[in-house]
């Protein structure tokens, strides 16, 4: 079943998808940057996925390409899960919003820049949700140090 | 002395220290600024099973000009912060700050970018509750720990300046 | 007529007139009848919601961060503290997303376990949704109703798990401990009282004139749009969209348990209370049918590589002390990898990706929240009501600050 998914897609996108894998049962298809909409469209209305369940990032940045988009999606119809990646550069890190796509996507981008400092591009309003407008840095970088603090208020004694 | 002789037994004298401390420590108007975990422990406080109402301080106030005790339930972080110094600074005097649970007591095992190490480096704080979150018992605890400081304070002090 | 569009809203504590008879008003991130610190401001024209911008964060701990500088077993009592409310879903999901990892699958008995204190877990997070729900619009003796049914749930999860909120229950490859001998004895009257009081609830609101009114049409959203925004749970079954993670791609062996999941037609707050009202009864069905199932047996998988072994041999084995030892410092190791698993929440899907590279600390730790999506979607549901509405909206939504900002 996810052999089949896998392949569908493959065939459809011969020159974007550039990498494939399943593990533990999870298919996963990594695309290049460009392709992303394109790609992600396709999922929606021609197999049914219906759901993007989940939208983050990774950073490896030891990389080339620092930064690594995970998307998951679901479809309810057919009852199968996909994992999309696409690597993003690291010296500027920006990929197509899926907001056109799902609304969903709105939140979820905001979440990533903020902690990631990825940029969406047709992003509607794209600015920090879980930090304040004053913080310095992406928290979520592997080189932004765990304790580091940036008090919005002077603190006591 | 004098007096109960000369009016007989419809009257009996005291300190006004007392007689506002106790009126004070059985009406406390709580403001619950619940943030997170520790809300849900706050909320069997409240209910019937532990009944705060016995300690008279069964009544919330949401509004901050009308609290005299500021419960700080849960994590504070730094994007917070400012919002818990303001409703502090909103209350009027006398006032006393309970903190409920590590989170709000020393940041707990919070210890990141993003969380306040206690809310003492905001506000000063009257009692402290441990516990992740503290049970019920441990909350009508501090509540008479703050009974008891409250009633070893006088009118004449000038506590917050 | 110009509106301001929600970029430009200002970011000010203070209420500020737009003229053309509408202004900004700020509501939170302390505001009474909302239970969790967000920030709405909304454009007002007299009482109607014109326009609004949800401000969350006010919670944020750091926990994806925190995960990557501890062991796996560790991350488990950070998770008790995502989802408040229901803990035990939590620490069942991430336990499950780490043995799909390493390949390996629990005892009999410890997955029926896992499902009995996961249903546990959601009879806790419906009671006190629809709870603070009612005392949010008023009716304050279903909030004392319910919130001691749940402190009986309390009582009854503290004597399996010995930790009322936050109880850390499961662990990688196992669970902290068995039942109590007269755990289904004491079940059976928890059960009774719980449906007691929710059938004094259920009279109190299900057919009450005020409640119906503030709920039945508030907040409504269609099907299509819920499903672009990503709903799941309670909030999209209102809907009319029968999805739930138990039944759609059944883990741990809730294939093995007749419920239903019930579903609404108008995805409104009416319809949300009543689903949920319903899903109390089928958890207590599940926990009813789990515990006449349930099997004798092991709690723990056998391998000393996963799960720390029983003190016994701890000190009579030298294999199982160095095991000890080992787990105790570097913690289990999965293979380099990563997965997604989900389970149901409380309020929808909950899913974990975990990124693995081998050692013994997760590389990435990604928690998909239910109610981000929800609270994504709910200037949606808000917009064009009244400000009113969106006290009973809020409500139904149950934003759980731990897993919305984490």
């Amino acid at each position: 079943m996810n052999q089949d998914l896998i392949r569908t897609i493959q065939e459809k996108f011969p020159a974007q998808v550039t990498g494939t894998h399943a593990f533990r049962g999870d298919s996963t298809v990594t695309v290049r940057r460009e392709a992303l909409r394109e790609v992600a469209g396709y999922l929606r209305d021609e197999l049914g996925f219906e759901f993007l369940m989940d939208l983050t990032a990774v950073d490896y940045p030891e990389r080339e390409d620092r930064f690594e988009m995970v998307y998951h999606f679901y479809s309810f119809k057919t009852n199968l899960r996909l994992r999309l990646k696409a690597p993003v550069n690291g010296k500027e890190p920006l990929i197509a919003s899926l907001t056109p796509l799902w609304g969903a996507a709105n939140w979820f981008e905001r979440e990533a820049y903020d902690m990631f400092g990825i940029k969406f591009e047709g992003h509607p309003d794209l600015r920090r949700i879980l930090m304040y407008d004053t913080f310095e840095g992406h928290p979520l970088r592997k080189d932004y140090p765990l304790k580091k603090r940036q008090p919005r208020i002077v603190h006591r004694e | 002395m004098g007096l109960e002789t000369a009016f007989g037994h419809s009257f009996f004298t005291s300190r006004v220290d007392d007689a506002v401390n106790w009126a004070r420590k059985y009406s406390f108007f709580q403001y619950p600024f619940v943030t997170a975990c520790c809300g849900m422990e706050f909320m069997s406080v409240w209910a019937s099973s532990y009944d705060i109402a016995r300690f008279g301080a069964e009544f919330p106030r949401f509004s901050p000009r009308q609290a005299d005790v500021l419960f700080v339930v849960g994590t504070v972080n730094e994007k917070l912060a400012p919002v818990l110094k303001r409703v502090y600074d909103q209350m009027c005097e006398p006032k006393w700050v309970v903190s409920f649970g590590v989170c709000a007591t020393s940041g707990g095992f919070y210890d990141n970018y993003a969380t306040v190490q206690g809310i003492d480096k905001i506000i000063p704080v009257d009692i402290y509750i441990p516990g992740c979150p503290p049970r019920p018992e441990a909350v009508l605890d501090a509540l008479m720990k703050l009974q008891e400081k409250v009633s070893a304070e006088s009118v004449m002090d000038k506590k917050y300046k | 007529m110009e509106t301001k569009t929600i970029n430009s809203i200002p970011k000010t504590w203070e209420m500020e007139d737009l003229g053309n008879g509408r202004m900004v008003l700020n509501m939170g991130p302390s505001h009474p009848a909302m239970h969790g610190i967000v920030r709405i401001l909304l454009t007002v024209e007299g009482e109607r919601v014109v326009d609004s911008d949800v401000e969350i964060g006010y919670l944020h701990r750091g926990f994806e961060k925190t995960c990557e500088n501890v062991t796996y077993n560790q991350v488990i009592p950070y998770t008790d503290r995502l989802n408040y409310v229901s803990p035990f879903i939590n620490n069942v999901g991430f336990a499950l997303a780490i043995e799909k990892l390493m390949d390996i699958e629990t005892p009999e008995r410890c997955k029926y376990l896992r499902v009995i204190m996961s249903e546990l877990g959601r009879l806790e997070d419906h009671l006190t949704c629809i709870g603070a729900n009612a005392m949010e619009q008023g009716a304050f003796t279903v909030y004392f109703y319910l919130i001691n049914a749940r402190e009986f749930l309390y009582q009854l999860t503290d004597s399996v798990a010995g930790g009322r909120v936050t109880p850390a229950y499961a662990r990688v490859g196992g669970v902290t401990g068995d039942l109590p001998p007269d755990f289904k004895a004491k079940t059976a009257e928890v059960f009774r009282k719980v449906r007691k009081n929710l059938g004094d609830a259920d009279k109190l609101l299900t057919r009450n004139r005020i409640f119906f009114d503030r709920m039945r049409g508030t907040g409504a959203i269609s099907k299509r749009d819920a499903i672009s925004m990503s709903f799941t749970g309670p909030v999209l079954r209102a809907c009319g969209v029968p999805y739930d993670v138990r039944k759609a791609t059944p883990y741990l062996v809730y294939d093995r348990f007749d419920f239903d999941i019930p579903v609404g037609d108008n995805g409104d707050n009416y319809d949300r209370y009543l689903v949920r009202m319903e899903e109390i009864k089928q958890s207590m069905r599940i926990v009813e049918q789990a515990l006449a199932q349930i099997p004798e047996g092991p709690i723990r998988h056998a391998d000393f590589n996963v799960i720390l072994p029983a003190k016994e041999e701890v000190y009579g084995n030298i294999e199982a002390l160095m095991a000890h030892f080992k787990l105790t410092y570097e913690g289990i190791k999965p293979t380099a990898g990563e997965i997604y698993q989900a389970v149901e929440g409380g309020n929808g899907e909950l899913g974990y990706y975990v990124v693995s590279d081998g050692s013994g600390k997760p590389y990435r730790v990604r928690v998909r929240p239910p109610c981000f999506t929800l609270m994504a979607g709910l200037s949606k549901l808000i917009n064009g009501g009244y400000i009113a509405d969106i006290i009973s909206t809020f409500g139904q939504i149950n934003m759980i600050g731990g897993e919305l900002e984490r």
